[in-house]
């Protein structure tokens, strides 16, 4: 049937089960949002800025594995949703964004509002196109879906002009495309097992992949089969729940002593789903040291970018891991406790007040909440002490390490699951995207926001101490904001939790308060300057040599 | 893997469309490498350009590369010349300043080279020559001394010899490691 082109994105979106988007309108994508409201179908979610959007897409797939959809006008809504989709780039998130721009007879005559947006996002994107012709714009936006979800996930953006939204021509319904998937070899397979069989002590690193291929009951079946310890990425936080029994806790740069300790002993390491960034492989030369490294990925790229390894399986971890799991052997308990009792397994080290107030509000949060952070101390004093037992619903800015990430991804990820979520902020972060609290009011989020409010940049200013001899260049906020009364502003409950307080009792006030209202509480949480995120490797450093406290620098 | 420094040559049949030059090409710049050398044009299929980097680096550079331009969309095939027998060309023009009086002693060298004049002036000469690449730098050592007033070389061009060809060739993402 003859169709506009604006009507025949929403109903190739239909055929991709797209139900909410996330956006903002203007000029050049007026007929989209025409289009939009005349079919009624899809819910938008109107945020206060084109970045909100991005992440808010992105928090959304992460927690549906799902693709994020964003809507953003030419020129300036299109160049604010740039840092949203590098943060989904760098962490391999399946998102479609979605810009108008001016009309082919406008096209390079530096327009109103008009900027080669696929120019720009070129680098931090799987791919994009310009839809220049309305013959186009369904395969287009179906192949655009395809490319986000097949693969090493990621995002693409379509760049639809303006006449071709308006343009008629013939629509036919169509399927959604299969995913292109990959062919496990079975020979890598049957070296993979030689190898894991051959080793004493295995050790599983669960990366990134691992959710995006949503293999959790594979990657606790091979724990288990193996009775091998697993530590994770960031990105792979709660693959394996952090209560299971063989959960060493988070590896890295934070990560836990028992984690850095089972490296050091591990003679093989299975490294699922994860690219051994900078903020895990540290040292990249080092970080095997003449361990076994078998290496899974979707990505080719990936083998031996970072750190060379003994043997790369191209395959999805599920994929993998149901492939080898029948030709494995146990280990037989010996290393699994020397690996638990080499750490602790929880291992704090030391205590900030942010570990009482996290654990308060993981005790009082439902265990399908999801937790979204934002990036700094609080990120990774989250990672640390947050217990997250149940898979997919955890959202941080890993790769990008995005500021201002948070508030954005909570709201998606609340329309994603459609429960209360709770984003733990630091008063840095908040202060980039705090715009966002507007739409989390208007759209009814329930939403504990956990502010680590300590007046300073702390993380950036951790990093002063300890390399710059304490000269705190700019990284102390001095703002006069009252937190209580900016929510109130906005329409939402603002409550303090003071130094001294008992953080439970006015958590629980705000978890009764967000879950009775369907509302956003923010909770000025009132922490010192002087907490540190410990243990800490530093750059280039090698697992040896991580501190577990401040004096040992 | 080997570190040392060597010239490769990567072939890829890519998509024939405005844009995939730069997708590409910023895959290179980004890691700070320098394209040595770049020829794309049409192929006999009008869908396909064909495109020949020269990337001067290690195994690593080379590796990363391929990999990660075998991931772009429009790229359809790739491989690199170095793993194969294969046929190198590059076309050479150079203007050089020729009066009278050293016009045969160019023609001698030309006769060597199997060079050919394509334009002669009162002073000046244009000089074409096809060849592999190292015919072409050792022919501009010789006919450097008259002055060149301007050069343009093409670029490789490469083939495999015999039956083989890039797009009956395996994807690349099948050769892991």
């Amino acid at each position: 049937m003859k169709m506009k082109g604006a009507d025949i994105l929403i109903n190739c979106l239909l055929e991709q089960g797209v139900d909410t988007i996330f956006g903002y309108p203007g000029g050049t994508v007026l007929d989209i949002y025409d289009a939009l409201y005349r079919n009624g179908k899809i819910h938008h979610i109107l945020t206060a800025h084109e970045q909100g959007a991005a992440h808010a897409a992105d928090g959304y797939a992460r927690v549906t594995g799902k693709v994020g959809v964003c809507f953003a006008t030419s020129g300036p809504g299109a160049t604010n949703l740039v840092t949203g989709i590098a943060t989904a780039y760098m962490d391999s998130i399946p998102l479609v964004a979605i810009t108008g721009n001016v009309g082919l007879n406008m096209l390079g005559r530096d327009s109103f509002q008009e900027v080669d947006i696929a120019g720009i996002t070129m680098p931090i994107t799987k791919h994009n196109f310009i839809v220049k012709d309305v013959n186009e714009l369904a395969d287009t936006i179906r192949k655009a879906f395809n490319i986000a979800s097949s693969g090493r996930k990621g995002p693409v953006l379509i760049d639809i002009l303006k006449n071709v939204q308006i343009a008629e021509c013939d629509y036919q319904p169509a399927k959604p495309l299969p995913p292109k998937t990959i062919a496990v070899d079975e020979k890598r397979i049957a070296q993979a097992a030689q190898a894991v069989n051959e080793s004493k002590k295995p050790l599983i690193i669960a990366g990134g992949g691992v959710v995006a291929s949503r293999a959790f009951t594979q990657l606790k079946a091979l724990s288990e089969k193996l009775d091998a310890p697993v530590t994770y990425t960031l990105m792979g936080k709660g693959a394996l729940p952090d209560n299971d029994e063989r959960n060493l806790g988070m590896l890295g740069m934070h990560g836990t002593v028992a984690a850095a300790r089972a490296l050091i002993a591990s003679d093989c390491i299975i490294a699922l789903g994860t690219r051994f960034s900078d903020r895990v492989a540290l040292n990249r030369e080092l970080f095997a040291n003449g361990k076994k490294v078998i290496h899974v990925d979707v990505d080719n790229a990936e083998f031996n970018k970072n750190v060379a390894v003994t043997l790369a399986v191209l395959a999805d971890a599920k994929a993998f891991i149901d492939a080898i799991l029948p030709k494995l052997e146990n280990k037989g308990g010996e290393w699994i406790k020397e690996a638990k009792e080499a750490g602790g397994k929880k291992d704090a080290i030391v205590n900030v007040r942010a570990y009482d107030i996290l654990k308060a509000a993981s005790e009082l949060a439902p265990d399908d909440s999801p937790l979204i952070t934002d990036v700094g101390q609080h990120q990774m004093w989250a990672a640390q002490q947050y217990p997250m037992n149940k898979p997919a619903l955890f959202c941080s800015s890993g790769g990008l390490g995005t500021m201002g990430y948070g508030m954005g991804a909570a709201i998606g990820a609340a329309f994603g699951t459609g429960k209360l979520c709770v984003l733990v902020t630091g008063d840095g972060c908040f202060n980039m995207n705090m715009n966002e609290l507007s739409t989390a009011v208007t759209e009814g989020v329930p939403l504990v926001i956990l502010l680590m409010n300590n007046g300073v940049l702390g993380m950036v200013r951790q990093w002063q101490k300890i390399f710059y001899q304490h000269r705190f260049s700019q990284t102390t906020l001095n703002k006069k904001t009252d937190y209580v009364k900016f929510a109130e502003s906005f329409g939402a409950k603002g409550i303090v939790i003071d130094k001294d307080d008992d953080a439970k009792a006015k958590l629980k006030e705000a978890f009764d308060y967000a879950k009775k209202n369907c509302e956003p509480v923010l909770v000025d949480c009132r922490i010192s300057c002087d907490d540190n995120v410990l243990p800490m490797i530093k750059p280039g450093a090698t697992y040896e040599t991580q501190l577990r406290k401040m004096e040992d620098n | 893997m080997d570190s040392e420094t060597k010239k490769y040559t990567i072939s890829a049949l890519v998509a024939n469309k405005s844009g995939v030059l730069t997708r590409i090409s910023g895959l290179f710049s980004r890691r700070g490498y320098n394209i040595e050398s770049l020829t794309v044009c049409a192929t006999e299929d009008p869908d396909l350009s064909r495109m020949t980097v020269i990337l001067i680096g290690d195994e690593y550079m080379l590796y990363q590369m391929i990999r990660q331009m075998d991931k772009l969309e429009d790229v359809k095939k790739i491989g690199c010349a170095n793993e194969l027998d294969c046929v190198y060309r590059e076309l050479l023009l150079a203007k050089v300043a020729a009066t009278s009086d050293v016009r045969s002693q160019i023609t001698l060298i030309n006769e060597v080279y199997k060079a050919k004049v394509v334009d002669l002036s009162i002073d000046t000469m244009i000089l074409e020559l096809t060849g592999d690449p190292e015919k072409l730098d050792a022919y501009l050592k010789v006919i450097e001394p008259f002055g060149i007033l301007e050069m343009q070389r093409t670029g490789v061009t490469v083939l495999a010899r015999g039956r083989h060809t890039l797009k009956d060739r395996d994807c690349y993402g099948d050769h892991v490691n």
